[in-house]
């Protein structure tokens, strides 16, 4: 019963995200495009089915695996000895930043705008980009960047040099990189940061912000998120670089060859 | 009926493998670091199914639903060939799908928070709801101009990564004069922009955009869209950061 009640309440608040879309759809389609679309009955059905999907997973969320997410970044970042310490080591966290790692490369897998745009990808490069590959690819940049982040909280060290550093590095992969996966690469970081992710990055960074002595969650607390964002970037355009090294080395012998 | 029947099968199937690392990492610190018993196991499981089901009516909803109608909608403004429709389209779908969204509203409260404690803004309820309040039109404006700006670019062909890393540039730029508090509110407000739902439609507007413009490639030209929401973002708020 309660169930059925909190699926209700998530259904109606998915309804209330999709309701901006709709109308901006309906009012386009009646007042501008004023031509039928074409496959109007299932293209109905899917977004009703993407409605209730979203529903279902967001109620399964909450009820499994984020308050366990929430609880257990609070235990892994209060647990620690170094609490206490006046001094705070970066080694004495180094358990937070494995779950972290964990944690950011797991979320990444489940994200289903993630999926949906691997997917969009695969077949608009007629395949020659693998959906799976390229999640793996986002998710390894998660796993780093909550990591690194979680230490930044930890050594309190500025956000901004982070972050430059990060965009100087895209701009030198950018230059060696194909211009066909350049747009994707840079699509990924904010695809990457969506349902799954951002709440138990948040509960982390919260978490870790609170409990590391010196850190206030108010000021430390941000930045988890920007970092998430920032290295699938760099991962994604790595990853293109070594496919696109390992299909040249594979083809030179069989060219040579002929 | 029965093909059906396979198809969503399938889907179970995989969501249930898309759901497989975050289950074991989950499980692995409960039981290995924590050493402790997992809390209502029986809730638990009955969560992971309405989360199995859930991805898997999703993902077949997409497929049959969020990405045709993207790519209908990018055909038919194609045929219509108005700048200005398509572009007032764009600007709509970016600030309607952003001003409401619940990740936003989160952040913004708690960046309220942040500015009342530092002392910029007087540090009383109604004050703080309004400076939230404004931070989120600000980035639902933002987002509505990095749409028609990705929308302007698959039209005119520019290479995206000159306008990126132009980007980056102002950033690293504005972060040197605005204030401290306001840094790291402006760099994750870049990535709880978009939702799951407007991902999957904007991507599949601009890919239809690319796919039906000649001498456009959906690769190079249509992916893009999602990039400019998560910088123009940035930029918006450390502005407004200076400014207010």
């Amino acid at each position: 019963m309660n169930l059925l009640l909190e699926l209700a309440n998530s259904f109606g608040s998915t309804l209330r995200d999709v309701a901006p879309i709709v109308v901006i759809l309906v009012v386009f389609q009646v007042l501008v495009l004023r031509q039928r679309l074409p496959r109007l009955k299932q293209i109905t059905t899917g977004f009703v089915l993407v409605v209730i999907g979203l529903s279902l997973f967001l109620v399964g969320l909450n009820d499994a695996l984020f308050p366990i997410g929430e609880t257990m970044a609070a235990q892994l970042t209060s647990s620690n000895v170094a609490a206490s310490a006046e001094q705070v080591r970066w080694m004495d966290y180094l358990i937070v930043y494995a779950f972290a790692a964990s944690i950011g490369f797991a979320t990444a897998i489940a994200e289903p705008a993630l999926i949906a745009v691997s997917m969009k990808a695969q077949s608009a490069s007629g395949g020659a980009i693998n959906a799976f590959g390229l999640r793996i690819a986002v998710a390894v940049g998660a796993a780093i960047g909550v990591s690194l982040g979680c230490f930044r909280i930890v050594t309190g060290t500025p956000l901004q040099w982070y972050i430059m550093a990060i965009y100087i590095v895209v701009m030198i992969l950018t230059i060696f990189s194909n211009r066909t996966i350049m747009p994707l690469a840079y699509d990924s970081g904010g695809v990457t940061t969506s349902t799954v992710t951002v709440p138990v990055v948040a509960a982390l960074g919260l978490g870790l912000a609170s409990n590391v002595p010196g850190r206030s969650p108010l000021v430390d607390g941000f930045g988890l998120i920007a970092f998430t964002c920032a290295f699938p970037i760099m991962t994604v355009l790595g990853y293109s670089l070594i496919v696109s090294k390992l299909a040249k080395k594979k083809n030179a012998p069989s060219e040579s060859e002929e | 009926m029965t093909l059906v029947f396979k198809a969503l099968a399938g889907r179970i199937l995989n969501a249930f493998r898309d759901l497989t690392p975050i289950i074991v990492v989950i499980a692995f610190f409960q039981i290995v670091v924590l050493q402790q018993p997992f809390p209502n196991l029986g809730d638990t499981l009955v969560g992971l199914v309405c989360v199995v089901l859930g991805l898997a009516l999703f993902i077949h909803g997409l497929e049959t639903g969020l990405f045709p109608l993207g790519e209908a909608i990018a055909q038919a403004f194609a045929k219509k060939s108005s700048v200005v429709a398509l572009l007032s389209f764009a600007f709509c779908l970016g600030f309607g799908t952003t001003v409401a969204e619940p990740a936003l509203i989160a952040v913004a409260s708690e960046a309220a928070e942040v500015v009342a404690q530092s002392g910029h803004i007087a540090n009383d309820e109604s004050v703080r709801a309004s400076y939230a309040l404004s931070l989120r039109i600000v980035v639902a404006l933002s987002v509505g101009t990095a749409v028609v700006i990705g929308v302007i670019r698959i039209l005119k062909g520019w290479p995206i990564h000159v306008m990126i890393i132009s980007g980056y540039a102002i950033v690293t730029c504005l972060t040197f004069f605005a204030p401290r508090e306001i840094i790291g509110i402006a760099y994750d407000s870049g990535g709880v922009t978009t939702s799951t739902i407007t991902v999957p439609l904007l991507t599949a507007l601009g890919v239809g955009l690319a796919t039906s413009i000649r001498g456009r490639n959906p690769m190079v030209d249509g992916f893009g869209l999602i990039a400019f929401a998560s910088v123009t973002p940035m930029i918006f708020v450390l502005v407004y950061g200076m400014i207010s």
